[in-house]
């Protein structure tokens, strides 16, 4: 499994001249999970969305995004290999949970039944046994949370970008997933970039945390 | 009974009162149609069921080659608008573009189809604009070429005056779609995941699209299949399309025509019915293609530029829409334009002068047929959605679905049987018996394309408000039809465009005597003076533009104001 | 006891019988009764409207029968003629015997035969009108005998039509023009592509065949009477055996045509052709100064004549304002209303009276009217040939398209 370090260079966004976030230099080494904290409206997600490569052009940035030597700033979103957790699951409703995380395996996995036991495995392994022909819309909401960390990890991705992922589930299932998550990013040596207002998520991320402030 | 109260007895009648209203003349206009098809029209000596008239349809010179020429153009136009469209959606969404989008599409939207189909006719003839542009410093043409472009047997010429309004209009809906489920979230997750902003529309946004915009894509078919105007002003003549074919015979001066006529009419019917089931056949076909291939999990780059090209095909057709419209606008101000001249000789109003007189009576009448249909559409439509909203939780009504009729059955099926009809109560002919024909379209059209937003309205505006201690009508009015306004005004710029494009419905049910802009200019389209026709076909496009801008300019002028 | 209005009637009547002694001595009180009930009607006149020229002279009869009589005219603009038939018979059969909704209809040829035939008609109109005398019934035999059916006075003319080719003088030399069938045939092998005619099942078109026909024929008078199923593939051999040749030679082929005269017009401004044809003698001339042609345009006939028709009016049996519709016909043939619809400027069609019937001063109205290089001389065009039975231009019709529909 190739490890690489997931370097933040400089990075500055503003928006209609408001400086949101100010050279901003981090390294994340395989594994390792950096937690950016912050009020709404601190800048926090256009980080996010800056080091996958969807920030608004209403934004101004600039700095360096790098995977090891590999540059990411000139990259479109699909080729830089970041996995996304989003707040809501985003299951795409027309697909089966086997199609959802079949949409995802890359497609060098060849043939119908190999693609299909690479997916069986994987649910099984999540205790999702015999989910794949199931409808996302009959899951509960923290068997989608699992469906989506799923079909995230099969794009064999190099680093895992965390956009508060965890807000919108209960207590009980918040605890659990959290584990889930963390347990797979330093099992993959994923470097990973949480996004959160939650100080729960940061102590179980148990990385450095990055507070930022509204200015 | 307070007055109040009787709005409140009203409301609730009026999704009934408009599906009966609207509906019956329908089924009663294909039951006319149906029976002469078999022979039976007392009126004419036809007293018995029979064969013949299919027989006689059979026998036509060239039947086959009008059945085969309705189909291929009717399809082909649907499939090609339908691959544009979403090529364009699926190549642009993504792009700043992608936001003025509606602002380019709504001019095209609101061009009558005969305005269109005229304009573009000069523009595509072997003398026409685009020869007449590069000849002979390019094409070498000191005479314009002869080969066949307008009245073409294939017919592609309508196929493509067809898919010029037809791209815009799915656009349109599908941009509506878009508005009922998560795409750009979903698209973020698709692009993270490593697919290309093409393909992750196509693969995602689009199987769930594609029902959402099933009944304007099937709307889209019926028509294609069964345009009078358009086929009439571009299409061949010997055979022409089954629906001119129908006309022709209904304006033969042997009533025993209208036999045939009633068979051509109940075939083309048939036909409809089948290509909707061939539709949903095609759709079924399309998400399960989609299905299999989002699953094979290929992320394929190449998607991006296939889909680049069906967006600039629809960008030229924008183009060409233009420039069909400036060349209407150069005729009706030219003192003579010669060919292999790119521009006119000289520029004069002299002909918009001479027309003034002829143009003002069938301007104030499309103006009047087009504000009387609008209102009442709007009116019945409102009642229906308000009704809808607030019984049963807001769930969509079924019923309603029904009010989508006319635009699945070809005109010529029941307007045929209709005039019929119309002729026995003796209102054919009068203003109201064309206003009725028009708002059978005008209330489809806008409650298309008023349904979604105020179904996706948020009604925990009005229960505050209501909270307040506002009543039911106040919070109506002050509250949610302004929120809804944009919206309303657009459906309301919709229906009125659609009334005054109107060709066939107003022909029938008005007799001849009902004269609108639209039905002169398809008149003179047939051969008079290309100036003349230029100022017709003008003015017929000018009412919906304005209304389109007014729709626009409306909300935006209000926002700017309280802005200040 | 006559009141105001009929003193009115009277007076305003008194011009338009005018000269006419005789039909004012007798008629005085049928047609100003006439006249009494025509005020105020709006007459809804049934009219082709693909040319402009003549919806602004419909406009124009509107505007003076409106002062005059106080009869105004809603000109119902048909895209077809066939139209106004339709709609007589469907208020027939749903049973609208008075009231209907079509007062005068411009009309000859097959819809005046099957509104005659069906008796959709009201009349006979022309004897109740006083300019009824001026009409010439011996030199245009048209006005009486309409494609081989007599008129009876079921319709009223009001002008003539005569077929006449019009071509560009400066890509057909006025010495080349073919002026016969076979040298038109002649004509399009050395210019392929560059003639064509109308849709057969448009008038213009079907003309176009029947003068081939007449001018190929050994025996033109055989076509006065109906067709036989044995007779026509006789008659018409020599007709099908011209145009097999010809239709490759064709504009398009002969693949596709225009829709009507207008449309030919059309493509003859264009360039796309040399050659188009016209039913009115001054139709190039008048389109040459509305700038619908240009300048250099031409006309000829065949050496032997061509084919004339006269265009009528009819009021049908149901029509809801008959007296108006009669005051409009009859206005129609006042000289000065047939002068100024000869009048290039105008409508340029040749009138329909009897020059020997008019006074001088009558006279002296067409003598002053305008000129124009592309107005053929009245010797130029030629005799005037009867239009066949109709039955020969409906199966002639229908042969057509047996042979080109794909």
């Amino acid at each position: 499994m190739v490890m690489s370090t997931l370097h933040l260079q400089q990075i500055a966004i503003t928006i209609g001249g408001r400086h949101l976030i100010h050279d901003l230099s981090a390294k994340i080494a395989p594994g390792d999970c950096l937690t950016v904290m912050g009020p709404s409206g601190c800048g926090k997600s256009s980080l996010l969305a800056f080091v996958s490569g969807t920030l608004d052009p209403a934004f101004a940035a600039k700095g360096s995004v790098a995977l090891d030597d590999r540059v990411l700033d000139a990259e479109p979103p699909e080729r830089r290999r970041l996995g996304i957790l989003f707040q809501d699951d985003l299951l795409f409703p027309h697909l089966t949970v086997g199609g959802n995380l079949a949409f995802a395996l890359p497609a060098s996995v060849q043939g119908r039944a190999a693609r299909r036991r690479r997916i069986e495995a994987a649910l099984c392994d999540a205790g999702l046994e015999d989910f794949a022909d199931r409808d996302p819309a009959t899951l509960s909401g923290g068997q989608r949370a699992r469906v989506a960390l799923l079909r995230t990890l099969l794009a064999e991705p190099e680093a895992l970008l965390l956009d508060e992922p965890f807000a919108k589930l209960d207590m009980a299932l918040r605890e659990e997933f959290r584990r889930l998550v963390f347990a797979h990013a330093r099992m993959r040596g994923l470097p990973t970039i949480l996004v959160t207002h939650d100080e729960a998520d940061a102590r179980a991320a148990g990385g450095s945390v990055l507070k930022l402030a509204t200015i | 009974m307070t007055a109040r109260a009787l709005a409140h007895t009203l409301l609730r009648l009026s999704p009934g009162l408009t599906l009966v209203v609207f509906l019956a003349p329908i089924v009663a206009g294909l039951v006319g149609t149906i029976l002469p098809a078999f022979g039976f029209l007392p009126a004419l000596g036809g007293d018995s069921l029979s064969l013949d008239p299919w027989r006689r349809l059979f026998e036509t010179p060239g039947f086959a080659a009008a059945l085969t020429l309705t189909l291929t153009t009717g399809w082909s136009a649907t499939l090609v608008s339908m691959l544009v469209a979403i090529g364009m959606a699926a190549a642009l969404h993504h792009r700043p573009v992608a936001r003025r989008l509606g602002a380019w599409i709504a001019p095209a939207l609101a061009m009558p189809h005969s305005a269109l189909a005229i304009g573009m006719a000069f523009l595509i003839l072997p003398s026409g604009w685009l020869a007449r542009a590069l000849s002979p410093w390019l094409t070498g043409w000191s005479r314009p070429p002869d080969f066949s472009t307008v009245g073409h047997e294939s017919g592609w010429p309508i196929v493509l005056a067809l898919a010029l309004k037809e791209v815009p209009y799915l656009m349109l809906m599908t941009l509506g779609a878009l508005n009922q489920i998560p795409a750009a979230a979903q698209l973020r997750a698709a692009r993270a995941l490593g697919y290309g902003p093409s393909q992750a529309w196509l693969a995602v946004v689009l199987p769930q699209v594609l029902a959402q915009i099933r009944l304007p894509a099937m709307a889209v078919l019926a028509f294609s299949l069964s345009v009078v105007d358009v086929a009439m002003i571009l299409g061949p003549g010997n055979p022409p399309t089954l629906a001119v074919l129908v006309v022709r015979w209904l304006g033969d001066p042997d009533p025993r025509l209208l036999f045939p006529a009633a068979a051509a009419a109940t075939l083309l019917l048939a036909l409809v019915i089948a290509s909707l089931a061939a539709w949903r056949a095609v759709e079924a076909v399309a998400q399960a293609t989609l299905g299999r291939w989002a699953t094979r999990g290929a992320r394929q780059p190449a998607i991006g530029h296939a889909a680049d090209i069906a967006a600039g095909a629809g960008i030229t057709l924008l183009a060409l829409t233009a420039a069909s419209m400036l060349s209407l606008a150069l005729w009706s101000v030219a003192t003579r334009w010669r060919w292999s001249d790119a521009w006119p000789e000289g520029f004069t109003s002299a002909t918009w002068m001479r027309q003034a007189d002829s143009l003002a009576g069938p301007a104030a009448t499309t103006l009047a047929l087009g504000l009387a249909a609008t209102l009442i559409a709007l009116a019945l439509v409102l009642a229906c959605l308000e009704r809808e909203a607030q019984g049963r939780e807001g769930k969509p009504s079924r019923s309603l679905a029904l009010l989508y009729l006319p635009l699945l059955v070809p005109q010529v099926a029941f307007l045929f049987g209709l005039q019929i009809l119309l002729v026995r109560f003796g209102i054919d002919g009068s203003f109201g018996a064309v206003l009725w024909t028009h708002l059978v379209f005008a209330i489809p059209y806008l409650f298309l394309s008023l349904a979604d937003p105020w179904r996706s309205y948020d009604d925990r505006y009005s229960r505050s408000a209501l909270s307040l201690g506002a009543s039911r009508w106040r919070v109506f009015w002050r509250i949610k039809l302004p929120i809804l306004l944009p919206p309303v005004l657009i459906a309301a710029a919709v229906a009125f465009a659609v009334s005054a494009g109107l060709y066939l419905p107003t022909l029938l049910a008005g007799a001849g005597r009902i004269a609108t802009l639209t039905t002169e200019a398809v008149t003179l389209s047939s051969g008079a003076d290309r100036r003349v026709i230029g100022t017709w076909a003008m003015l017929q496009a000018a009412f919906p533009l304005a209304a389109y801008g007014a729709a626009v300019a409306w909300p935006a002028l209000f926002r700017r104001l309280r802005r200040w | 006891m006559i009141d105001r209005r009929h003193l009115l009637a009277l007076s305003a009547a008194a011009p338009l019988l005018g000269l006419n002694r005789a039909a004012r001595a007798q008629s005085a009180s049928p047609w100003t009764e006439i006249l009494a009930r025509a005020r105020g009607q709006t007459v809804y006149w049934n009219a082709w409207a693909g040319d402009e020229q003549t919806n602004d002279f419909i406009t124009w009869v509107g505007g003076q029968t409106k002062a005059r009589h106080g009869v105004a005219i809603q000109h119902v603009r048909l895209k077809d003629t066939a139209e106004a038939v339709t709609k007589v018979i469907a208020e027939k059969a749903a049973g609208r015997l008075a009231g209907g909704g079509v007062d005068l209809i411009w009309i000859n040829g097959p819809n005046f035969l099957a509104m005659k035939a069906q008796g959709l008609l009201h009349g006979p109109v022309l004897p109740v009108l006083p300019n009824a005398g001026l009409v010439d019934t011996t030199n245009k035999r048209s006005n009486v005998v309409d494609f081989t059916t007599p008129v009876d006075g079921m319709a009223v003319p009001w002008r003539l039509a005569q077929l006449v080719f019009v071509y560009e003088s400066a890509r057909l030399r006025p010495a080349d023009v073919p002026r016969s069938a076979e040298a038109l045939l002649v004509w399009a092998r050395r210019n392929p592509g560059r003639l064509t005619h109308p849709n057969v099942a448009n008038f213009m078109g079907s003309t176009f065949l029947k003068q081939a026909l007449i001018d190929l024929s050994p025996d033109p008078d055989l076509f006065q009477r109906p067709a036989t199923d044995a007779g026509f593939d006789t008659a018409t051999a020599p007709l099908w055996n011209w145009y097999d040749q010809l239709r490759p030679l064709l504009w398009r082929q002969g693949r596709q045509f225009p829709e009507n005269a207008a449309a030919q017009r059309q493509l003859l401004n264009d360039g796309e052709i040399d050659i188009t044809l016209s039913f009115s003698p001054t139709e190039a001339a008048v389109a040459a100064q509305a700038g619908l042609l240009p300048e250099s345009v031409r006309s000829f006939t065949f050496a032997k004549g061509s084919i004339g028709n006269t265009s009528f009016v009819a009021i049908p049996f149901n029509a809801a304002h008959k007296e108006g519709a009669l005051v409009v016909a009859d206005f129609l043939l006042e000289p000065a209303t047939q002068a100024r619809a000869q009048d290039i400027r105008h409508l340029g069609s040749i009138n329909v009276l009897d020059a020997g019937k008019l006074s001088p001063e009558q006279s002296r109205l067409f003598e002053v009217l305008p000129g124009h290089p592309a107005l053929p001389a009245p010797a130029e065009l030629g005799a005037i040939q009867l239009e066949p039975h109709a039955s020969w231009m409906t199966r002639i019709a229908t042969e057509w398209s047996r042979r080109t529909a794909r």
